[in-house]
């Protein structure tokens, strides 16, 4: 279906978001926000609540829609093909059948009075045709293929009775049902408890093993970051603060934000001592500021940053918005 | 909550009709439900079982006489027997009730779900609309529609309380609308290439229609009310016609006199309006699956 559509190029990155501005009324959430993924790569989005890692999401899939927000500017690409430029019904026939969205709380992401596996069904139906019966049975493997028990049964069930892992199972069940190239996880354990975190946390990685899907993980758990990503994306009030491999971000960050966060997670060796923040709060994002945004709660922060700096690449596929890198990575 | 419950609870769950039968409520809403349609279908066959049951032949010298042998809910001022004409007066009341309830509906919803959906100039033009009803006086409108209509008929009296009580209702979907529009699984719907019909249809208007539902069942009685009210003023059915509403606009006058002209066609209504109600309340929690398992 992609192959049709204009702009098309296979050797282009599978997903590629480029400089995205979004505006909600005054508050500018995402400032010119760029990546990449690639088949099979898992990239994290790494991030306090309220940097944009959501927004970009959304604005992704298009949900984010006037007059509530405004995408002022920028690309999202999939293989070329910009999706921003694309006519509604191009962009909703992609939905799903090659993107597609496993959103933080299952509960409130499922319709309450339909049962899931019409909810599931529905997916094969519109976008493929499918009858009802034979929907329905698809819809049954696709809740198998998630390691629901007795599928078949639970199919006809309705999502409060499900329990918060199973339902997170039913939601990544609706993302993966047509086999999408992309998968957007937006903070798919956020809502559960750390056994069953683990479980989910699995079950995407099989599933992402299994189909070569590209999966953008939006999380604020690094050990989530060390155990599944290739690589990492750090933002910081709507923008990109560094990007990196996932093993150079925890050996070596840098940028100051990242060094603050990794601080900033609890270590058996510090038991007892008070824990790491970092001070202050984000900036506004309806007051515009030039300089860097996180100069304020910065400790390298310099006359320099008064002014926003560029992205610079400091090694292969590793880049930093920073004009103190050097001393932050200690070169 | 037994929500992992497999085999007994969910039974119930997949066949709604064996656990309602089971609900009280349900069952005797339903029966009052159900003859008071027939009794608006077929009159004569209840009309006949005392007295003469013909309601047009009265007898002066039995005005306003109390119950009776053979009559017992005794005469009104024409001297009728009031039991006839209480059961022929439910065709006019329960035509009027269910026509206008039904137009409402709809029209609210079709205009009150769009305005919540689309929202932008959609909204703004239906918001405007409808706060013209609202800024109206709706008597003082209905009065000088029907004066200028010559006709007075149940359809007319239908259509004048429709377009002064639409938007009331249209306001509620619209606030329910907006509420679920907004929610993450119709943007999850969304997400997932659904096309807007298939939102508005599957996932929204089933979501947001509750509030409406049950305001609707609470408005057959003031709908029956308010024909009463306009007969009252003379611009609603006229006299030779049987209705609820003419019964108890002349009952007011002769009510310390003689209290059962008002007492019988009021307790024909309350009970109508009551049995619509938790008729309406019964259905609604039994396909809710939100509420099905709470006892």
């Amino acid at each position: 279906m992609l192959e049709s559509l204009p702009g098309f190029d296979p050797a282009a990155p599978l997903l590629a978001v480029d400089d995205l501005h979004v505006e909600f009324g005054a508050a500018r959430v995402v400032n010119g926000v760029g990546y990449a993924v690639e088949a099979g790569e898992t990239l994290a989005i790494l991030g306090e609540s309220g940097s944009g890692k959501s927004v970009t999401a959304r604005a992704i899939m298009g949900l984010v829609r006037p007059p509530r927000g405004r995408i002022t500017a920028g690309a999202v690409r999939l293989r070329g093909v910009d999706l921003l430029r694309l006519p509604e019904e191009s962009r909703r026939r992609l939905r799903a059948t090659t993107v597609a969205m496993i959103f933080q709380d299952a509960l409130s992401a499922l319709n309450p009075v339909l049962p899931v596996g019409f909810q599931i069904a529905e997916l094969f139906r519109v976008h493929r045709g499918l009858s009802r019966r034979q929907a329905r049975a698809r819809a049954v493997e696709v809740l198998d293929l998630v390691r629901i028990p007795a599928a078949a049964q639970r199919a006809g069930d309705y999502p409060h009775q499900f329990s918060g892992g199973m339902r997170q199972r039913v939601g990544i069940a609706l993302a993966i049902a047509l086999d999408p190239k992309v998968i957007i996880a937006d903070e798919p354990t956020t809502a559960l408890d750390v056994t069953v975190q683990a479980q989910i946390m699995r079950l995407l990685r099989e599933i992402q093993r299994e189909h070569g899907t590209a999966l953008v993980l939006i999380t604020h758990d690094m050990g989530v970051v060390a155990d599944v990503a290739d690589r990492v994306v750090v933002m910081y009030a709507g923008r990109v603060m560094e990007q990196a491999p996932a093993a150079d971000v925890y050996a070596r960050p840098a940028h100051p934000y990242t060094e603050a966060l990794l601080g900033a997670i609890p270590r058996p060796h510090r038991r007892g001592r008070p824990l790491a923040v970092i001070p202050g709060a984000p900036p506004d994002p309806a007051r515009p500021d030039p300089g860097c945004r996180f100069r304020q709660r910065c400790s390298y922060a310099s006359e320099a940053c008064e002014e926003a700096p560029e992205q610079v690449e400091i090694g292969p596929g590793r880049r930093t918005a920073c004009h103190e890198w050097e001393r932050v990575s200690g070169r | 909550m037994a929500s992992l419950t497999p085999v007994s609870g969910s039974a119930d769950l997949r066949r709604p009709l064996p656990a309602l039968l089971r609900r009280p409520g349900f069952v005797i809403s339903s029966v009052f439900a159900v003859l008071v349609c027939v009794i608006t279908v077929v009159p004569q066959v209840f009309a006949g079982l005392f007295g003469h049951g013909d309601p047009r032949r009265c007898d002066l010298a039995d005005s306003g006489l109390p119950p009776t042998p053979g009559h017992p809910f005794g005469f009104d001022i024409q001297g009728c027997d009031l039991y006839s004409n209480v059961v022929y007066g439910a065709r006019s009341s329960v035509a009027i009730a269910v026509l206008v309830t039904a137009g409402v509906l709809v029209i609210a919803v079709v205009l009150g779900g769009l305005a919540g959906y689309f929202g932008g100039w959609v909204d703004a033009v239906v918001s405007r609309v409808m706060d013209v009803f609202f800024g109206f006086p709706a008597l003082v409108g209905m009065i000088v529609i029907l004066q200028t209509l010559s006709v007075h008929n149940e359809v007319t009296v239908s259509l004048v309380l429709i377009l002064f009580g639409w938007a009331g209702l249209a306001r509620v979907v619209r606030g329910s609308v907006l509420a679920t529009v907004n929610s993450e699984y119709v943007a999850a719907t969304r997400g997932i290439g659904a096309s807007v019909p298939r939102i508005l249809l599957r996932h929204v208007l089933p979501n947001s229609i509750g509030p409406a539902l049950v305001l609707s069942g609470l408005n057959v009685g003031l709908v029956i009310a308010s024909e009463s009210a306009l007969t009252f003023l003379g611009v609603g059915l006229q006299t030779p016609a049987i209705s609820w509403g003419v019964q108890l606009n002349t009952a007011q006058q002769y009510f310390t006199t003689n209290p059962h002209l008002l007492i019988f066609p009021s307790l024909f209504l309350t009970v109508t309006v009551l049995s619509f109600v938790l008729l309406g309340d019964a259905l609604r929690d039994a396909f809710d699956p939100r509420l099905r398992y709470i006892r």
